[in-house]
């Protein structure tokens, strides 16, 4: 009763503090001034045509390692707790997937993966990026995962590619603190012209980098959970 | 926001609200991962009215895809193999 009581009042508490922010809204008539600021110098500043990408890899680039590492740090905790289940694989062999399963996996899994691989590439032009196009490429891993359960992925090479693209971040970091102005910064490779594919400095190659991490990390633990299926 | 628009986000948040109840209402939990599931898929959808293309796209396929396949294997895990 008492229970029920506190949920209740919780709930007409949040209710009230929605309905005030709800009336009182008012939209904004213009951009607040750190917006504005972004909205006004990115070009000229990164060349970047994504505002949202020249932001999230540029201007708050050490944010963005920092998130990078805290995916990291679950990717690898999962793994460190997965490691200590019992392995699947040796007890009696599982129903086989559907026909609509495995014929549609086959026709969808290179285009999800062709996706992802655009995401991150084109994140300095189009909507989305690293993160987008890591996690696309990972639900493309996890359709194959889902077609047939006992597929070996090589770990090896998983761990390779992470390692590998993170190392590949953090060089292109630094080496903006020696060449250029500072952490990340992108000028290390020419602007180019808004809107091609070879522009925006290195916010292009930060960004696959980032991706190929993203991707893997995720993939990492999709295959530590199904191989560890059924213990 | 046009009315067109203002009136196609009224129905996804009818529905995400109808769904996100049957989530946690329903006693079958496939069914409530299901649509689980589906409240990320139209939140994503509104993220995409609402002029955050980013955002939808790391819910679209963060929200629905991965954390729907990972409770789903979660599931099956606790259930054992014997009624996937």
């Amino acid at each position: 009763m008492i229970k029920r009581f506190t949920v209740l009042l919780l709930l007409a508490g949040l209710a009230t503090i929605f309905v005030s922010l709800a009336l009182g809204y008012v939209p904004d008539s213009s951009l607040n001034y750190s917006a504005l600021y972004y909205a006004d110098n990115t070009v000229s500043d990164t060349g970047a045509a994504n505002i949202v990408t020249a932001i999230i890899v540029t201007y708050r680039g050490l944010d963005t390692l920092g998130e990078v590492t805290v995916l990291f740090l679950t990717a690898a905790i999962v793994g460190l707790v997965l490691k200590r289940g019992a392995k699947a694989g040796k007890g009696k062999p599982m129903l086989a997937s559907g026909e609509l399963l495995c014929t549609g996996s086959g026709l969808l899994v290179p285009l999800i993966l062709l996706l992802g691989v655009y995401v991150f590439v084109n994140g300095h032009l189009t909507p989305g990026g690293g993160f987008q196009g890591g996690a696309i490429l990972a639900s493309g891993i996890m359709l194959v995962l889902l077609t047939n359960p006992m597929r070996h992925f090589s770990h090896r090479l998983i761990a390779v590619i992470e390692s590998v693209s993170g190392l590949a971040f953090i060089t292109v970091g630094i080496l903006g603190i020696i060449l250029a102005a500072g952490f990340l910064d992108n000028s290390l490779l020419p602007k180019g012209t808004l809107g091609e594919l070879f522009s925006a400095g290195t916010i292009p190659v930060v960004y696959s980098f980032i991706g190929l991490k993203v991707g893997a990390e995720f993939s990492s633990m999709l295959v530590n959970l199904s191989e560890t299926e059924g213990s | 926001m046009s009315t067109l628009l203002l009136g196609m986000s009224v129905v996804l948040v009818i529905a995400m609200i109808v769904t996100a109840l049957v989530a946690i209402s329903e006693r079958r939990l496939s069914i409530a991962i299901l649509s689980a599931g589906l409240v990320s898929l139209i939140a994503s959808v509104l993220f995409l009215l609402l002029a955050a293309p980013d955002v939808a796209m790391t819910e679209a396929a963060i929200g629905s895809a991965l954390t729907t396949f990972l409770f789903f294997f979660v599931l099956g895990r606790v259930r054992g193999e014997s009624d996937d």
